[in-house]
């Protein structure tokens, strides 16, 4: 679509502009303000530069979550995009089960973060759990509380179960968009449903994989609250990721300085990275 | 064809029993006796008890959690959408001077972590004075809530092929009569789907809402975790709180399950 010029525009941004500038803004400014200083307690500050942007970088203690972070992220969007559109081509697109899914599917996306990590600690308890029980009863020695294997796969299952709806949902949509003439068309043509998947139905899901890709990539990457309820970064760290580390050090330590460098490096990280994600995905719509 | 069908039948339905197990093994708790709970493995409550439910809705420092969580997202959807309309209409329909700076920087205020924010965000709304309100945490969490919001009106604007404003003009409506009265309606499925994700992150997020309330405004969510710590773990009455915890996303799901069933792209793709 040809856009107009026109600046007068910016009125209708003016008040989104406004109310995000107020909360990010001041917020970002003050974190800012603390990753430059020390402090000694008693509202004394001292200038520090860069001092604690160069310890949190050449800390391994931060290498040891952003590596978990990463691996972390890259496993759900490696199981959940695909797992996603899967059940998405799968699903009913008429008659009375269309809505008994999406209901049903989307539940798990609207319980509380909290609620989420505690139900899945008990529903994965080896003691009184259904996870927990049936997989001992089975024969497989599993306590995501003592052994790190069984909490990481704890971890990722829990995200598999909490998010791959959003993924369906989207995807669902994106499908139910496309008109029945390209299928009728393809039928024409003799094609099968693999050159049906690849040929019309991934291009006209471009966008909304786009949003969902985008969208898993940022909230699994500032995950906190479930995985914290979950295992607390245990058993020692090894499912501590970056936000519970930060979290550790700020609230735990009272290391101001540290704690606000670590945050917007960690936000640089994601910035960049959901750069790199949004130019790649959205350049060939360009052309 | 026969094999698709039977997948079609077959995956859906392994996929939502995983969905509805822990969900269920939740409001299987929900019914027991805490004793019972700890005491032993069951499949169903042998001692089934509506204990749980009634302390809930008998006192009222837990069912105003509920109030409260559902008063501040109730006004954080009506907020964003409400803002989210004129600007997402700008981005698609106009270019201005750093129109896609202003898109991208939006878009990163969703990945500033909320961890990040907490301490900052309790400092400036104690500065504001409206610590502990509602209002709060509505405008809080228009922070990551009006960018998801312009996004997604955004994709569903670009799609509605300018003619149609330009027909009404012709057609003698001023601009905000045309965009209240004829815009507006068109991109209804829009709007839906925009609430739906803004109601949806706003209930499930805990960190800033428990940050920037204390007694007045606390939301749901935080009352389980401070009854979880002074009173030990009450795991039957967790259970039946974080049961009711989803009906109010499930009666939302409901009402925009035909945007959904309906199909939308996002814009031309």
């Amino acid at each position: 679509m040809n856009k107009l010029q026109n600046n007068k525009a910016w009125l209708f941004v003016l008040p989104v502009f406004a109310l995000v500038a107020f909360n990010a803004i001041i917020p970002l400014m003050t974190v800012v303000n603390y990753s430059v200083q020390e402090t000694f307690g008693n509202n004394e500050f001292f200038w520090a530069g860069v001092m604690w942007f160069e310890e949190i970088l050449n800390s391994e203690r931060f290498h040891a979550s952003l590596g978990r972070q990463a691996i972390f992220t890259a496993s759900i969007l490696a199981i959940e995009m695909p797992l996603g559109v899967a059940i998405a081509l799968t699903m009913p697109r008429k008659g009375p089960w269309v809505s008994v899914c999406l209901v049903l599917m989307a539940l798990p996306l609207l319980i509380p973060w909290n609620v989420v990590g505690a139900m899945w600690n008990i529903f994965a308890l080896p003691d009184i759990g259904f996870l927990g029980y049936t997989l001992n009863s089975l024969g497989i020695d599993f306590n995501f509380t003592r052994q790190p294997e069984d909490a990481w796969f704890t971890l990722i299952l829990m995200d598999v179960w909490h998010w791959t709806s959003l993924v369906v949902l989207l995807a669902y949509a994106g499908l139910s968009s496309i008109p029945d003439a390209y299928y009728q068309a393809a039928k024409i043509d003799g094609a099968g449903s693999w050159a049906i998947f690849r040929y019309i139905q991934l291009p006209k899901l471009r966008r909304v994989l786009t949003i969902a890709f985008l969208l898993r990539f940022m909230d699994s990457f500032m995950i906190y609250t479930e995985p914290f309820v979950l295992t607390g970064g245990g058993p020692g760290n090894s499912t501590t990721l970056l936000s519970i580390d930060l979290v550790k050090i700020a609230l735990g330590q009272f290391d101001l300085g540290p704690a606000a460098a670590m945050s917007l490096i960690y936000f640089l990280i994601i910035l960049l990275l959901s750069w790199v994600f949004y130019t790649v995905m959205t350049r060939n719509e360009e052309q | 064809m026969n094999a698709n069908k039977a997948a079609g039948r077959v995956v859906p339905t392994l996929y939502i029993i995983f969905l509805l197990l822990p969900i269920y093994w939740l409001v299987n708790m929900s019914f027991k006796t805490t004793n019972e709970i700890l005491g032993s493995f069951t499949l169903y409550p042998q001692e089934f008890t509506l204990d749980n439910y009634i302390t809930i809705f008998t006192d009222p420092t837990w069912y105003m959690g509920y109030v409260n969580s559902i008063a501040y997202v109730t006004l954080n959807t009506a907020i964003s959408v409400a803002v989210a309309l004129p600007a997402a209409y700008a981005f698609s329909r106009y270019r201005f001077i750093g129109d896609k700076h202003l898109f991208f920087w939006l878009l990163t205020n969703r990945m500033a972590p909320p961890a990040v924010f907490a301490l900052p965000f309790f400092q400036l709304y104690s500065a504001v004075g409206l610590f502990d309100t509602h209002i709060a945490v509505a405008l809080a969490h228009t922070l990551f809530n009006i960018p998801l919001a312009v996004w997604i009106l955004e994709g569903f604007m670009s799609g509605v092929p300018r003619e149609l404003d330009e027909t009404a003009y012709v057609d003698g409506h001023g601009f905000w009569s045309f965009f209240l009265k004829i815009f507006v309606p068109t991109i209804a499925a829009g709007i839906g789907v925009a609430a739906f994700f803004c109601f949806m992150f706003s209930w499930v997020e805990l960190l800033l809402a428990k940050t920037l309330t204390a007694v007045d405004a606390k939301p749901i969510a935080a009352t389980m975790t401070k009854t979880a710590s002074s009173s030990g773990y009450e795991l039957g009455l967790l259970a039946a709180a974080g049961t009711l915890t989803i009906i109010p996303g499930a009666f939302v799901i409901y009402f925009v399950r035909n945007y959904i069933a309906k199909g939308f792209a996002l814009g031309r793709v």
